[in-house]
């Protein structure tokens, strides 16, 4: 019973959020709006599992002295205090924008968001380091595809080409050439094309996970096992 | 004499023009005024219509313009759609519009209640109701929506040829399912970790339980959990979403359990960490650095974070699989990972680690319905070159 409640329960959820696609009638659309505000619902209880989680962790770690438990001090002092000022102080004005919680998130964590964000630039510049380094055919095709590319998305790309090819001797097809418009060709075209084979594969694997999950044959969800 | 007498008539004429001509032109004001305000005629011909296959939700108006609405004239200046219960009012305001438009939506109706409407037209000084009133309009749910008739006709065939070959392969006739080198990699990965006696770090994508790939995530999380139970291999499966977060727990505890194993299993080992994509990061790549797990298993759906994960689990020197269906991310992978599964890999590596006939048979029927997809958008492209439109049109959905 432990197992066949919640497949009961997937199978029959699973099967009114399909009917609410296609039939928007009310005996259709308002139980699917239903089921959609219990997961909201359900979600928040998952949050204090979540919080508590977290705490429990980062705790244990403190007191055993684990490496690096400094920041896990930091981490669960940061979490109580916005804790406390979320529930007790500014409980009665949680949307008001002069709060000390959103003033914190706006001026502590927002910050610190950008600048893990800013560190992308410099993953990107050694990924692109290692990915462009021509070994075979393939990767000789993806560096100067990149290349267009890259170069087709600034304006000093053309000025550049054009310098290179506005000579008398080429055909005009080459002296005319324009970088921008090769990679919006490769852009549309192939590229696009790649993708969205990519999409279609990935959107059936998507359907075929649901059915299975629907009927039943993909339990691992439920904790796995038979 | 007579050219004096004629230069001072012309005078007088000039500085009787000059004094003339700022009174005629406050008088053409005047005129002109008193036209915008008699001549102001309202919209008229307001019709509507039940919006189709919708919940109820929405009605559609449109109405002939005001014979005032000239561009460029600004005679009329907008125009208020009102609607009331009853033909005598009370008349509330739901919308207005610019000159020059014709038709709105009210989307905010109630099912099956009845409304009158009525379009009042403004201008510079003045607004004017339209005559008559339009009603009673009432907003009902329709029982099929019939854009998508296209998606189910799809989707009915998938689910067929779905439960054909899964019942075939039930029957014995289970089909060959190709290598996959990604899915071959993570055994291989594991028993690296276990050899190393260091920790295998699994993450399950950054969103929640709603997205497929976290459920595929979650899947493969089963056959990997198993796999480190059984070598009594240590797993770190920080997870960004609080239900996620208690699947996945609930998985990992239970094929240590299976396993026998659970002397070997550590509670902390499934962590909620933070939905907040950049703290995730953090998180994640601070037990890159701290625990040095030797295996890094990426499988679900993930954004920007993933090179930042999958170049920092590079720099450590681990064994890293990815797999993700997000386009976007897949060159981060394929550059910083060992090996990447690619789209609908990620949902067929289930039924690959598995072996079971039933997931191996819904494989099959995935796959003949792309072939048939593949011969529907060839069929699309040639009536679209001869110029007949009928599929396409049938395809549009809402």
């Amino acid at each position: 019973m432990k197992r066949e409640l919640p497949l009961l329960m997937t199978a029959v959820f699973g099967i009114i959020m399909i009917v609410g696609f296609f039939v928007p009638h009310e005996w259709a659309s308002v139980p699917a709006d239903y089921l959609q505000l219990c997961a909201v619902i359900v979600v928040a209880f998952g949050y204090v599992l979540g919080g508590a989680n977290v705490f429990a962790v980062n705790l244990d770690a403190i007191v055993r002295k684990q490496r690096d438990w400094p920041y896990k001090l930091v981490l669960v002092s940061s979490m109580a205090v916005m804790l406390v000022f979320g529930l007790f102080v500014d409980r009665e004005r949680f949307q008001d924008p002069a709060t000390v919680s959103i003033w914190l998130y706006d001026h502590v964590y927002a910050p610190m968001n950008a600048t893990m964000f800013a560190l992308l630039a410099f993953f990107i510049a050694s990924a692109a380091f290692r990915a462009f380094r021509i070994r075979t055919l393939e990767a000789g095709l993806l560096a100067a595809a990149a290349l267009i590319v890259m170069l087709g998305r600034v304006p000093l790309g053309d000025v550049m080409v054009r310098g290179l090819v506005d000579h008398d001797g080429l055909p005009h097809a080459v002296r005319t050439l324009q970088i921008s418009t090769l990679q919006q060709w490769i852009m549309d075209v192939p590229q696009n094309a790649a993708k969205r084979a990519v999409l279609i594969g990935a959107a059936m694997g998507i359907m075929a996970t649901g059915l299975r999950v629907i009927l039943g044959i993909e339990r691992s969800y439920l904790g796995g096992g038979e | 004499m007579r050219d004096l007498r004629s230069l001072a008539l012309s005078g007088v004429l000039v500085l009787a023009a000059l004094f003339a001509a700022p009174l005629a032109s406050h008088a053409d004001t005047r005129t002109e005024a008193v036209d915008t305000l008699a001549a102001l005629q309202p919209s008229s011909g307001l019709v509507y219509a039940d919006v189709p296959n919708d919940a109820g939700r929405a009605l559609d108006l449109a109405w002939k313009l005001s014979p005032d609405d000239i561009p460029g004239t600004h005679r009329v200046t907008g125009y208020v759609v009102q609607r009331a219960p009853s033909p005598g009012g009370p008349w509330t305001a739901v919308d207005s519009v610019a000159a020059g438009v014709s038709a709105y939506t009210d989307g905010h109706v109630v099912r099956n209640a009845i409304y009158f409407y009525r379009i009042v037209t403004l201008g510079p000084a003045a607004a004017v109701p339209s005559g008559a009133c339009a009603g009673p309009a009432i907003a009902t749910s329709a029982w099929f929506n019939g854009t998508r008739g296209s998606v189910l006709a799809i989707l009915l065939l998938f689910f067929a040829l779905v439960l054909f070959y899964m019942y075939l392969a039930q029957s014995g006739q289970k089909p060959f399912v190709r290598r996959l080198a990604g899915i071959d990699a993570i055994e291989e990965a594991i028993g690296r970790a276990t050899e190393m006696g260091r920790p295998v770090l699994y993450i399950p994508g950054i969103l929640d339980i709603d997205e497929l790939q976290t459920v595929a995530g979650l899947v493969i999380l089963e056959s990997v959990s198993r796999l480190t139970a059984k070598y009594a291999t240590p797993i770190r499966v920080p997870v960004s979403y609080p239900i996620p977060f208690t699947i996945a727990q609930e998985i990992v505890k239970g094929s240590y359990l299976r396993a026998g194993t659970m002397d070997a299993y550590e509670a902390d080992s499934v962590r909620f960490v933070s939905p907040e994509q950049f703290a995730f990061v953090a998180a994640v790549t601070g037990i890159m650095l701290r625990d040095r797990p030797a295996a890094h298993i990426f499988m679900g759906a993930f954004y920007g974070e993933s090179l930042m994960l999958a170049e920092t689990g590079f720099s450590t020197g681990a064994i890293q699989v990815a797999g993700t269906a997000n386009v976007a991310q897949l060159p981060f992978f394929v550059v910083a990972c060992d090996y990447t599964l690619i789209g609908e890999e990620l949902f067929a590596a289930s039924a690959y680690l598995s072996g079971e006939a039933r997931l191996v048979g819904g494989l099959k029927g995935a796959d003949m319905l792309k072939l048939a997809l593949i011969a529907l958008i060839l069929v699309g492209c040639a009536l679209e070159t001869c110029g007949i439109h009928a599929l396409t049109s049938w395809m549009r959905t809402q």
